[in-house]
């Protein structure tokens, strides 16, 4: 089975936000939640470089790691999902978590939080394949389906790739050379501790 | 003459060329190099500071959104689940191994002079009530909260994740909701009894002697609260404090700072406290209890016995007596 991974080539994200549409619309993602979000970083100044950034399925998540409940679990695919079943909402993998993926939704007493709620590299959750309690929970499943995550497919100029981490590496290395220039493939020291050799 | 101008002209349009053409590098090296202008991942991690994160603008409201990377997040869940554990283990147990070597050697302190049975009342039913107030939410909050940061090693192996989670989840909205009655008590205890608990030299004398806990019949003379128990006040109004203030934010994230950072911040405040707030509370429920005899009518029936309250706080058995003196309606509760 292949390791799954996300790669965002910072050069050519324009920020149009379709990967973050996508997704609320793919995942039909509560109000006040964005799986998936656009950050702008050096906005304004010569250089400036936007990133697509999501839950990157790490190796060895922190977020798994601290959970009180120990809800998470890895696929064959090494996605990383949770369940909501378990969750307490207690928003420990917030904290832990190097790319702040975990989001709650405001509900249950003081306001606070909800039942953690995350990307799920369009693989749903604990529930039986494809089925509307999934579906309810977790949003599609479209790896079940043979396809890749939304946001990646609906990329307007193929910056955020997914798929086996060693084929969307080679892709991003082969771009950077043709081109001559590349600023990194965003979190994958934090997430992977290996980077993209350039 | 035309000629000769026409030649000049030619030559210097030929010198002009070859100045053009020996330019043209140079012009083409200032050309935008997208190389060297971009931000690159590999900088902004070398140049990034202990605790700060890398972050732009977002297009959405929630502003957290916009932190890109808090590699920090890694050193929580290092200390979470690392460094937590280890100084849980080390206080809890270790204090527990102190009390019980003590408990060996020392074994129940004894009445000295036996029970007297004449009783002078130490704690009305108001003290005695925020004493189980404070005691009683802190029991539930301590098991609760253990639960949250052991509870997956030590208890889910017995009853699988899914009770495992149902208990912990009631245990969460347990936590939350007890932690309203335990700050009251916290206050009202600090109160009522803070006038007491003001050191003085008197406490100086009785740590020398070592609260005459550990030679048999040496009552070092204390007034309403002795030097140990005065210490136990502190650690409590202290601890009270810096837990209640820390959970508060956690209660309610981001009242206590605006990044992730400060979350971590207060989750570690409030664990490490806990630690070591729960294994002080093990001592002074002990020494309470079990440690000696006649200590725990103080806070049950508010009734101690007499030679226990001579050997133990003689100067306020004095002032007691005096003030029963003077008033005909006999003695007055330790107020
Ligand atoms: C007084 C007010 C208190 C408040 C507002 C408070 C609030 C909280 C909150 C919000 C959490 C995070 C988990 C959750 O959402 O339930 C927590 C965790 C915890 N609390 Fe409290 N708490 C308070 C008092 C105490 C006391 C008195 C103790 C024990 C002596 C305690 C021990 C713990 C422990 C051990 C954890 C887990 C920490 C970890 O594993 O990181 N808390 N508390
Ligand atoms: S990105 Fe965050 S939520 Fe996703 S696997 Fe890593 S630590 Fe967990
Ligand atoms: S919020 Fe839910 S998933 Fe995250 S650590 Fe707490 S219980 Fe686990």
């Amino acid at each position: 089975m292949a390791r799954v991974k996300f790669l965002c080539d910072a050069d050519r994200c324009i920020e149009c936000n379709a990967c973050v549409t996508a997704c609320k619309n793919e995942n039909d993602v509560p109000w006040g939640i964005n799986r998936r979000r656009v950050v702008t970083i050096n906005d304004g100044l010569p250089g400036e470089r936007s990133v697509s950034m999501a839950c990157m399925h790490c190796t060895d998540a922190p977020c798994a790691a601290v959970c009180p409940v120990n809800c998470f679990y890895t696929t064959v695919d090494a996605v990383v999902l949770h369940s909501k079943d378990l969750c307490i909402g207690c928003g420990y993998c917030f904290y832990a978590c190097p790319f702040g993926a975990p989001q709650y939704p405001r509900v249950g007493n003081f306001g606070s939080r909800g039942k953690m709620d995350k990307c799920t590299y369009c693989a749903g959750g604990p529930e039986a394949d494809l089925t509307q309690a999934e579906y309810v929970k977790y949003g599609a499943n479209r790896l079940a389906e043979g396809k890749l995550p939304i946001c990646a497919e609906m990329c307007s100029t193929k910056a955020l790739l997914a798929g086996d981490g060693a084929i969307i590496a080679e892709i991003y290395k082969e771009r950077v050379t043709r081109r001559g220039y590349g600023s990194g493939a965003w979190g994958w020291k934090t997430a992977y501790k290996d980077g993209v050799a350039l | 003459m035309n000629t000769a101008i026409q030649f000049i002209r030619a030559g210097a349009f030929a010198l002009l060329l070859i100045f053009v053409a020996a330019a043209q590098p140079a012009v083409a090296q200032q050309a935008p190099n997208p190389t060297a202008q971009s931000v690159k991942e590999e900088q902004l991690l070398k140049a990034l500071q202990p605790g700060s994160v890398i972050s732009g603008r977002i297009t959405i409201p929630d502003g957290s959104a916009a932190t890109l990377i808090q590699p920090e997040g890694q050193d929580w869940r290092q200390f979470h689940q690392g460094t937590l554990p280890i100084i849980g283990a080390i206080s809890i147990i270790g204090i527990i191994t102190l009390l019980a070597l003590f408990y060996a050697t020392r074994g129940r302190i004894k009445i000295d002079a036996g029970f007297s049975g004449r009783t002078i009342t130490r704690f009305g039913g108001f003290d005695r009530f925020v004493h189980w107030l404070t005691a009683g939410t802190f029991i539930v909050l301590a098991l609760s909260g253990l639960n949250l940061s052991f509870g997956k090693f030590l208890i889910l192996p017995i009853f699988g994740d899914a009770a495992f989670a149902t208990l912990t989840g009631y245990g969460k909205v347990v936590h939350n909701y007890l932690s309203f009655p335990f700050m009251v008590g916290i206050a009202l205890m600090f109160v009522i009894w803070v006038k007491d608990n003001i050191p003085n030299k008197l406490d100086l004398d009785w740590i020398k002697a070592g609260g005459g806990l550990f030679v048999k019949g040496v009552h070092p003379p204390a007034k309403r609260f002795n030097a140990g128990q005065k210490g136990v006040f502190w650690i409590v109004a202290f601890g009270g404090v810096v837990i209640s203030v820390s959970g508060w934010f956690l209660l309610f994230p981001f009242t206590g700072g605006q990044i992730v950072g400060d979350q971590q911040f207060w989750v570690n405040v409030h664990a490490v406290l806990a630690m070591i707030f729960i294994s002080a509370m093990l001592a002074h429920a002990y020494i309470g209890s079990v440690g000696m005899e006649g200590a725990f009518d103080a806070m049950g029936s508010g009734e101690v016995d007499e030679n226990w309250a001579k050997e133990h706080h003689s100067l306020w058995v004095e002032e007691q007596k005096k003030l029963a003196g003077a008033s005909p309606k006999g003695a007055v509760p330790a107020e």
